[in-house]
């Protein structure tokens, strides 16, 4: 399918949502959608209305949004009650590490196997998509007996690099790559470029969008992370990450529920920047990237 | 990604031209280019996937402590699983009953709402706001959750006063646990099938559409006999893809009910990372997880044998 007939169709479907006059319906259809979207997103509302309650109103009865004060202060009372500034710390710098050896070490090989002409090609790339289908449960165990063999268990470069090397970063940015013209590497290489200059200066600027995309996913993948970091990490003070900080923390305290709420509403803030930046690339990123199953 | 995609593109990668070994030249110079280009891949997948699968085969068949001896038992560790754990094929069932409810649960509402915010306007707001949860750690998700489902919480309060519904302790009872953590895990999850939905539906062929509205297929007809098979690459990945995720389901029991009441919520992951990190005994470990790998291959075995009946691909 040529990028031209999608965008035609996108805007052919998009001109009829538009378009369509409004029946009452129609109207009718948009309101409840409004309104099934509000119940959706009750939860999230709700802890963050809770996060603003004075201690001991969580569970007032009848229930209510706003408690007898609105109070900003718990959001500065979580970080005496737990050590919170020192997993947002720990989960940023696991996050961003993280997702820099995944944009590195995906690229450079994604290229070799989309671009690069050498013997053993294909076979190499069918070892790579086989790792996909092994779950972290299994890969979970052998890794902890390798921390330890390594002397990393309880330690920051534990927390990043064995889940960096997945063949999944390969895999979605060697499809993107495949799709780029030849004529712009034969062009480069004509010019005198090395395969190392044309990478950089031709293929990753045009594979901005999918590194993009690449690079958001990880990013939550490594900040929501709690499976991995709940067997490696054995001083949660020092190397807790917000996942794990909060579920132990809670755990001990949970009838702080004011304070948990305002941890919990502190720790969506990036991933909903996240989101935000990404919001007009979301369908076409997840489409483009070849998830959505064609 | 598309597992289909996975082995299409394989399949059809362009062949490799054959060239003298060991040769000088361009091509020689673009084979060591290759090679540097990949080291940082294959040194880690090597060392942190190939090599740890091969410590997992090894590990499952042996007793081994996080600390102390080891020993050879052959297959003793399934064994000890299979007949003996107490947990483990309670377990099992959970992880089945899960997913029995959680997949149909979150492909049907997915597509729906996928299709009903199709049609509306502003449907790019609509999408983000259905996609926060699934962004949102899963942790957090939980913790929030167990709020509105503690006694007196917001759930017990609406239920008896718009309702009339005495309702129960719903995570402490082992008769409503279950469908509380899956009633939590749709709302967490059905934000990526609704965007994989809403690609797919954005990708539907118009000319097809408007030839099968000239035809006269309306509302139900239309979807059913159009619409949907025109999606059901998308609808066998997101079931494909929901399968395998929701059988690894983990962390919202863990924060939600800890697989209690009883044992009526503990997964099968659970059961690893006990056996693993709580009784130390990471030789059943590994082995609960190559069983509940073998669980998830045979699933999807099944699923790919079976999409051969409902699937179509344009070719």
């Amino acid at each position: 399918m040529s990028t031209d007939s999608r965008a035609t169709r996108a805007t052919t479907a998009r001109a009829t949502a538009r378009g369509a006059r409004w029946t009452p319906r129609r109207v009718l259809s948009h309101v409840l959608l409004v309104l099934v979207t509000f119940l959706f997103l009750t939860p999230v509302l709700y802890a963050v209305a809770t996060a603003l309650k004075p201690a001991g109103e969580t569970f007032a009865n009848p229930p209510s949004l706003v408690g007898s004060s609105v109070r900003w202060q718990n959001f500065a009372d979580v970080f005496d009650y737990l050590p919170f500034q020192r997993f947002i710390v720990n989960g940023l710098l696991v996050a961003v590490v993280g997702t820099l050896v995944v944009l590195a070490a995906s690229s450079l090989g994604a290229y070799a196997f989309a671009r690069l002409r050498w013997r053993g090609r294909d076979s190499l790339f069918l070892v790579f998509l086989a790792t996909l289908m092994v779950p972290q449960e299994v890969l979970v165990v052998p890794m902890f007996i390798l921390m330890q063999e390594l002397g990393w268990v309880n330690s920051f470069q534990a927390l990043v690099f064995p889940w960096a090397f997945t063949a999944f970063g390969t895999f979605l940015l060697r499809q993107f790559f495949r799709q780029i013209p030849h004529e712009l590497q034969e062009a480069a290489t004509l010019d005198g470029c090395s395969p190392l200059r044309t990478f950089r200066s031709v293929m990753l600027p045009i594979a901005k969008p999918a590194l993009g995309v690449l690079a958001v996913f990880t990013f939550i993948a490594y900040w929501n992370s709690f499976l991995w970091p709940l067997i490696v990490v054995n001083d949660v003070h020092d190397l807790g990450t917000v996942p794990l900080g909060l579920s132990l923390f809670f755990g001990q305290n949970g009838n702080q529920w004011h304070l948990v709420m305002a941890a919990s509403v502190i720790s969506l803030v990036p991933t909903l920047l996240l989101l935000i930046a990404l919001q007009k690339h979301l369908v076409k990123g997840i489409a483009a990237t070849g998830l959505a199953g064609r | 990604m598309a597992l289909s995609e996975l082995t299409r593109t394989a399949k059809t990668a362009p062949p490799v031209k054959q060239q003298p070994a060991g040769g000088r030249g361009p091509r020689a110079r673009e084979r060591w280019y290759a090679y540097g280009f990949l080291s940082p891949g294959i040194i880690g997948l090597t060392v942190f996937t190939l090599f740890p699968v091969g410590m997992a085969v090894v590990m499952s068949l042996h007793d081994w402590p996080i600390f102390g001896e080891r020993s050879f038992l052959g297959f003793d560790n399934f064994r000890h699983l299979l007949a003996e754990d107490p947990t483990f094929l309670v377990s099992v069932r959970n992880t089945f009953v899960f997913t029995a409810l959680f997949l149909p649960l979150n492909v049907l509402l997915s597509l729906a709402l996928a299709f009903w915010i199709a049609n509306c306007r502003g449907r790019q707001v609509f999408r983000v706001l259905f996609f926060i949860p699934t962004i949102t750690p899963m942790v957090v998700s939980a913790v929030i959750w167990k709020m509105l489902y503690q006694p007196d919480g917001v759930f017990d309060h609406y239920l008896g006063s718009w309702f009339g519904i005495d309702a129960p302790n719903f995570l402490a009872d082992p008769d409503t646990a279950m469908f509380a953590v899956v009633a939590m895990s749709v709302w967490q999850g059905i934000g990526y099938n609704l965007i994989v939905f809403s690609a797919a539906i954005d990708a539907l062929p118009t000319s097809v559409l408007e030839a099968a509205e000239i035809d006269g297929a309306r509302g139900l007809v239309k979807f059913l006999r159009v619409q949907l098979p025109l999606m059901s690459p998308a609808v066998f990945f997101v079931t494909t893809m929901t399968m395998i995720t929701s059988m690894q389901v983990f962390t919202q029991t863990y924060i939600l009910t800890k697989g209690g009441p009883g044992d009526s919520t503990v997964t099968m992951v659970q059961n690893v990372y006990e056996n693993g990190f709580i009784s130390r005994d990471l030789g059943v470990a590994a082995a609960g997880a190559w069983l509940l790998f073998a669980v998830i291959l045979l699933i999807t075995a099944v699923q790919f044998v079976g999409q051969k009946r409902w699937v179509h691909y344009e070719h």
